[in-house]
């Protein structure tokens, strides 16, 4: 008798350890997300952060990947790499993820590179300096267009109709400051001259000292603006507000429907490089992005009643991309999965035709980026320049 | 010359700003002894609530004068639940209770309102004036004119009505002014609502220009503090006086040099203030006597 106790008594063990196995084998997938979801950049981090939550809870219904549930991890660095960077070292050493897919700036991805070189956890980056992914970087990718693309796509655009002085005003943020180092590099290739530069602080409320200068400056034709949230926009009104009539340009940072509200009237009229998601409804029917960017933009709008903007159609790439390289890693192994996201090639999103190499952990090329104008507080799409 | 009118212009408008917020720092410092870092959070919440009372359908102007009403509730609330409770304190612990109270109604901004960024529509439309060359706008010409409305009223309520003389009184001296019958704890009290309601009303009329969200106050609170020591802190005169010099600083190193270090201008006029001119430029002295 005592002996079958003992006998039951293992069995039962033995049972609860095997289901417990059992269960843990299906463990989820965790996915950390650092996103600047409060503060300056709030307009990109906030789609971002919706994008990320409304995909993963799409995919877990759906089964999840390769059976396994995701679980996302979202902190909110309100725009500060210093807070990135601790958060990023929570989520390696705290929540102990398989992936991450986040840095809403270019100061917070930075910021946070080193914590998953050091950790070898793949992070797909969500800013758009060039120096993320130049010189590449093993475990980093990102999927927005680059700060030197968009100056290629303006500068494109502006020999198009023959402008060939520009001036320069940048914000001093990490983009701001990265995209205009790049603008200045790449304007002799295309015949630009930069005649003019000024900066303002991406805190500051009143850019008329700065523009009043440029007005003044006789020889500039059009006027380029790089940066990202407030700060453009409040560029826009003093731009209108002083009359400089030059064509004005801003980057692709302020490809959301709030810069057009936050600007108002002002922005009727200025040009920017952006993801033919602004445009989806617009584009030609043969067009390979239509019924991606079609899908997104329709089910993001019923999901949180905004108008859809370039930064969460990243997010989208960003976490689609993780994904596909995940169910053909058939796993959540690091190596294996950034082996594959290096592989992902023809993937379809709303930033462009994505193909990876060992080279290039962007995959895209200028044909990604859009000319857009604002017009009526709506964006158009302005026939492609020769570039 | 338009250059120079033009960044006049805006060192104007944006020192309007300053000074309001100065003048609120030494009503309430004059008043208690208190240097409320709150003040700035003051202007985001009057800027705030009108946008979000005008995105509910309520009409502008009702909506800013309910947002300049519950502002001034607020700064009461402050002063009878956060001040009050700790009036026998040091000066600096009832200074970190204000930055403590700012840190507080920001985290409120944020889960009360939203994070982002909003405008109000200008009052007298977008379309700058030209004045010698300069492009001004409406909206500033009315930050300006309502700066110095206040101001004026302010004056006449100090020295024309018996309430006002009682707050230079507890100002002078709190317990001479306690003991000839002044409840002390009322006039401070008033000066905490007079303060929110002066940020209030700015951050109404400048939010058009400057845009708002939930921490614009922190950095305002800064460069208005820098303002109120420049101008002489306990110097009404010298707060606006401040503001205005402050702004015109801004301004013209943004212009004039580079617009890189123009946040720093004010931390650099507050270090120089308080190594080399501590009284400020109009603040009178400290007399002891022995």
């Amino acid at each position: 008798m005592f002996v079958l106790h003992r006998v039951l008594a293992t069995a039962a063990c033995t049972l609860a350890i095997a289901v417990a196995t059992g269960l843990s084998a299906s463990a989820q997938i965790k996915i950390g997300a650092v996103l600047s979801v409060t503060g300056p950049a709030s307009f990109l981090g906030d789609p971002e952060k919706k994008t990320l939550e409304m995909y993963v809870d799409e995919i877990n219904a759906k089964g999840g990947v390769n059976g396994q549930k995701l679980q996302l991890i979202v902190y909110d660095d309100g725009g500060d790499a210093n807070n990135a960077r601790t958060f990023a070292t929570r989520l390696v050493e705290e929540d102990k993820i398989d992936a991450m897919v986040g840095g809403t700036s270019t100061g917070s991805t930075l910021a946070m590179i080193p914590v998953f070189e050091d950790a070898q956890i793949p992070f797909i980056s969500l800013a758009g300096a060039i120096q993320i992914v130049q010189p590449v970087r093993k475990w980093v990718f990102k999927t927005p267009h680059t700060d030197k693309m968009a100056c290629e796509k303006i500068f494109a655009d502006l020999k198009q109709r023959h402008l060939t002085a520009i001036a320069i005003i940048s914000g001093t943020d990490a983009f701001g400051k990265s995209m205009r180092d790049q603008c200045v590099a790449v304007a002799p290739n295309w015949g630009i001259t930069v005649v003019h530069e000024e900066s303002y602080g991406p805190r500051d409320s009143d850019m008329t000292p700065q523009l009043t200068n440029i007005r003044n400056k006789a020889d500039v034709q059009a006027v380029v603006n790089t940066g990202f949230g407030q700060g453009p926009a409040i560029v826009t009104r003093g731009y209108r507000q002083l009359n400089i009539g030059v064509p004005l340009y801003e980057s692709h940072g302020v490809a959301s429907k709030q810069y057009i509200e936050l600007a108002g009237t002002a922005a009727d009229g200025v040009r920017l490089p952006a993801a033919a998601l602004l445009v989806a409804e617009k584009l030609p029917d043969n067009d390979l992005q239509k019924p991606v960017v079609v899908a997104y933009s329709r089910a993001y709008q019923q999901k949180t009643g905004q108008a859809v903007s370039t930064f969460g159609g990243h997010a989208y790439d960003g976490m689609m991309i993780l994904v596909q390289a995940m169910q053909r890693a058939q796993g959540a192994d690091k190596a294996k999965v950034r082996d594959e996201i290096e592989r992902t090639k023809g993937y379809v999103g709303t930033g462009g035709i994505v193909n990876m190499s060992p080279t290039d952990h962007l995959g895209l090329d200028l044909s990604a980026f859009r000319m857009l104008e604002i017009k009526n507080g709506d964006w158009t799409l302005v026939p492609d320049a020769k570039s | 010359m338009a250059e120079f009118l033009q960044f006049l212009s805006s060192g104007l408008t944006v020192g309007s700003v300053y000074a309001l917020v100065a003048l609120g720092f030494t009503l309430i410092y004059n008043a208690s002894n208190v240097i409320n870092f709150a003040q700035g959070e003051f202007v985001m919440l009057g800027g705030m609530s009108t946008v979000f009372l005008a995105l509910a359908g309520v009409p502008l102007p009702i909506a800013a004068l309910i947002a300049v009403i519950v502002t001034t509730a607020i700064g009461l609330a402050l002063y009878r639940f956060a001040i009050e409770p700790a009036r026998d304190a040091s000066a600096v612990s009832l200074i970190m209770i204000t930055i403590g109270a700012s840190i507080f109604l920001r985290g409120l901004a944020q889960v009360v309102f939203d994070k982002r960024f909003h405008s109000l529509p200008m009052i007298f439309g977008a379309e700058p004036l030209r004045i010698g060359g300069a492009a001004v706008l409406p909206q500033s010409l009315v930050v300006l004119g309502g700066a110095t409305t206040i101001v004026l009223l302010l004056w006449a309520f100090i020295d024309r009505t018996i309430l006002g003389k009682a707050v230079i009184a507890t100002a002078v001296n709190r317990l001479a002014a306690r003991l000839v019958g002044i409840d002390t704890r009322r006039i401070i009290g008033l000066s905490f609502a007079i303060s929110a309601a002066i940020g209030a009303v700015a951050g109404v009329l400048v939010t058009p220009i400057t845009l708002t969200s939930y921490d614009v106050g922190t950095l305002l609170a800064v460069k208005a503090f820098a303002a109120a020591m420049l101008g002489g802190i306990g110097s009404a005169l010298g707060a606006v006086v401040g503001g205005l010099v402050l702004g015109m600083l801004e301004a013209f190193s943004a212009g004039y040099i580079s617009s890189k270090y123009k946040d720093a201008v004010a931390f650099i006029v507050l270090l120089a203030v308080l190594l080399a001119m501590p009284r400020g430029l109009l603040g009178r002295g400290k007399i002891e006597r022995v």
